[in-house]
């Protein structure tokens, strides 16, 4: 009986029950808790880029878009603190395209053997030894490059390419060899990032290709088609979205990569366009001269440098996702049944 | 696809003499696919062949155990290294763990709202970072305030690139766990934030689980973001600085601050490091720590993907 209860003990009562009206017993703040901690990623995201902009402001001021466009005499120089940063832009994109060049059309056969071709059984295995190439510490990666990999494969087809392509007319600049002996130059590095970034295209494009109605298949192949017929003019159209998703992602990957690069593309800031030349790329001059930038328009290049690549992979991994995406929304997927 | 329309197939080309063109395009791409596949494999067989011959030579007990002798005097080991590698993985799993849960609870619960499309969307870019971007991150976020390199500032940089992967693998999981359970709970009059912890989390424990798993194996191998944060630090060791703290009466509050404000080596740093110098037995210790930073880094990934695969075949049955 209410009456009955002394007052204190009824507000309070009253008070418990209030407070887990509006606490709906403890759910609005773990709501508030789970929805924080949702958006902490987002925040992660926009505080990198906010964090590089502010850190970065002198030498913005200072060099301004002479920063990052291409020039035929770039300097880079901590003593008289003058930075341009087009050699490092000009190394990631070159090697990264030499890594896309290279590796596309092997992650395709893959992805096609993998999803087209190989017994059921096989399938898995195999799909998780190609995964394994990205579970590979990049240091491991630019270890077996240096020792291994240069001298025994690079440096021989290095020379190959100077004796053949070097002689050609215009396009010889790019191939003008000889390579150093080591093997240390954009074509090292374009060939390692090729390995590591074969996983992420197969992965991605096996998928698209194994979520590709049947139907597909069977009408091209009821018409008459060869398997590759149908895999080229049906499945590969189809999945054409993805697939392009599939090649920026590794594209992305390959901008971003440091370490191996760092290890086997010789580090050098030369003005030379050719393939088989020591280089630098963006990931690797903040590796080697980051801790020990000697002045503060030097630290604040570096971190620019390091802003340019974060817009880049942002802008190519937003590109990706919405590709892959929109192939994903197009065919029912486990995602989308649940 | 099947044998049977493979056959008729060939049946209706053979007929056809004007098809050859056709038929022997077909195998030669079909090859070349076959082909590509074995050539994706050999490099994958060539590095971990020769990490795991090389890397054995110079591995023995005083590898693990001692610290780092000058050069010129032989032996000598990591001690440094592995005890920096198991402090960065401790910190970078507090630090990506809880949050990680949290948001992963979020999204598989909301998955639909804008804020759950985003976080997904968001979840993915984050992954796509590269990691020496995040290095710089954490050196204006932690390294540059506190005006010096620690364990802390490198933990910090492994739980970014971790929290991705723990996110992606925790959502999947949660969202095996069957509808009725929740239901059953909620009905029971549980409060959602009880369902939540008490119910839906332990039975999705494994994947917790693996999602950590997974995101220490490639924030273990990471090198790029540690360079500015944790620094790397050959002299680190863990005895001297507990012995010394003890010595000195310190509580352990403060032993432990000691620990995380140093900057400390770890495994990738070493590799990093001697690999590239000139000293034959600073190389083949680069190796030898290759050799134990790879293995650990494969079986941890083949554990953690044989038992998701196993846990949502399971489920899905």
């Amino acid at each position: 009986m209410p009456q009955t209860l002394p007052p204190g003990s009824s507000s309070a009562k009253s008070f418990s029950r209030r407070l887990n009206q509006v606490l709906k017993h403890g759910d609005r703040p773990w709501q508030a808790l789970i929805i924080l901690m949702a958006s902490f990623v987002l925040l992660i995201i926009v505080a990198v880029a906010a964090l590089l902009w502010l850190q970065s402001s002198n030498a913005r001021q200072a060099f301004g878009f002479g920063f990052i466009i291409p020039t035929a005499d770039p300097s880079w120089n901590p003593i008289t603190d003058v930075f341009q940063a087009w050699p490092f832009i000009y190394g990631t994109l070159f090697t990264s395209l030499i890594a896309i060049l290279f590796a596309v059309p092997i992650s395709l056969g893959i992805a096609v053997f993998l999803s087209e071709l190989c017994p059921a059984w096989l399938r898995n295995p195999l799909s998780r030894m190609i995964e394994l190439l990205a579970a590979i510490p990049s240091v491991v990666y630019g270890l077996w490059g240096i020792f291994v990999f240069l001298p025994v494969v690079v440096a021989p087809f290095g020379n190959f390419l100077a004796n053949t392509l070097g002689t050609v007319p215009l396009l010889g600049a790019f191939f003008s060899g000889p390579i150093s002996a080591g093997g240390s130059s954009r074509l090292a590095a374009g060939l390692i990032l090729t390995i590591m970034i074969i996983p992420t295209i197969t992965s991605v494009t096996r998928d698209v290709l194994l979520a590709i109605p049947n139907s597909q298949r069977e009408a091209a192949l009821a018409l008459g088609a060869t398997r590759w017929e149908m895999i080229w003019q049906v499945l590969l159209p189809y999945g054409l979205s993805g697939i392009l998703g599939a090649v920026i992602l590794g594209l992305g990957r390959a901008l971003g990569e440091t370490m191996a690069v760092t290890m086997v593309i010789g580090n050098s800031i030369q003005n030379s366009l050719s393939i088989l030349r020591p280089g630098y790329t963006m990931s690797s001059i903040i590796a080697n001269e980051f801790a020990e930038a000697v002045s503060v328009l030097h630290s604040e290049a570096l971190i620019m440098i390091g802003l340019v690549l974060f817009v880049m992979t942002l802008l190519l991994n937003l590109g990706a996702r919405l590709l892959v995406r929109r192939v994903a929304g197009k065919v029912p997927t486990s995602e989308a049944r649940a | 696809m099947s044998t049977s329309t493979d056959l008729s197939m060939k049946r209706y080309i053979s007929s056809n003499a004007g098809h050859l063109r056709r038929r022997l395009t077909n195998r030669i791409m079909l090859g070349f696919a076959g082909l590509m596949t074995l050539l994706a494999l050999v490099p994958l067989v060539w590095i971990i062949g020769y990490v795991i011959l090389r890397g054995g030579q110079a591995i023995n007990l005083s590898f693990f155990t001692q610290m780092p002798r000058p050069l010129g005097v032989a032996g000598g080991g990591v001690l440094p290294a592995i005890e920096g590698t198991l402090l960065l993985v401790l910190l970078a799993g507090l630090f990506s763990i809880p949050p990680g849960v949290l948001a992963a609870f979020y999204v598989s619960r909301y998955p639909n709202t804008p804020l759950g499309t985003a976080v997904r969307f968001g979840t993915d870019v984050l992954s796509g970072v590269p990691s020496i971007v995040i290095g710089l991150f954490v050196y204006a976020l932690v390294v540059k305030p506190q005006g010096h390199f620690s364990a802390f500032a490198g933990g910090v940089a492994l739980a970014l690139l971790m929290l991705p992967t723990i996110i992606r693998t925790t959502e999947e999981m949660l969202k095996l766990v069957p509808y009725s359970l929740r239901e059953a709970s909620l009905a029971l009059g549980a409060p959602e934030w009880k369902t939540s912890l008490s119910v839906i989390l332990p039975a999705a424990i494994n994947g917790v689980a693996t999602g950590f798993l997974l995101g220490l194996a490639r924030a273990m191998g990471e090198t790029a973001p540690l360079l500015f944060t944790a620094l790397g630090n050959d002299r680190f060791e863990l005895s001297k600085i507990v012995s010394s703290g003890i010595a000195n009466n310190q509580d352990i509050f403060a032993i432990i601050g000691r620990i995380f404000s140093q900057p400390v080596d770890s495994l990738p740093l070493t590799l990093w490091k001697y690999g590239q110098q000139p000293f034959p037995e600073r190389v083949e210790q680069s190796w030898a720590v290759a050799r134990v930073l790879m293995l650990l880094i494969l079986a941890i990934n083949i554990i953690a993907r044989v038992w998701i695969q196993n846990r949502s075949a399971a489920k899905k049955k």
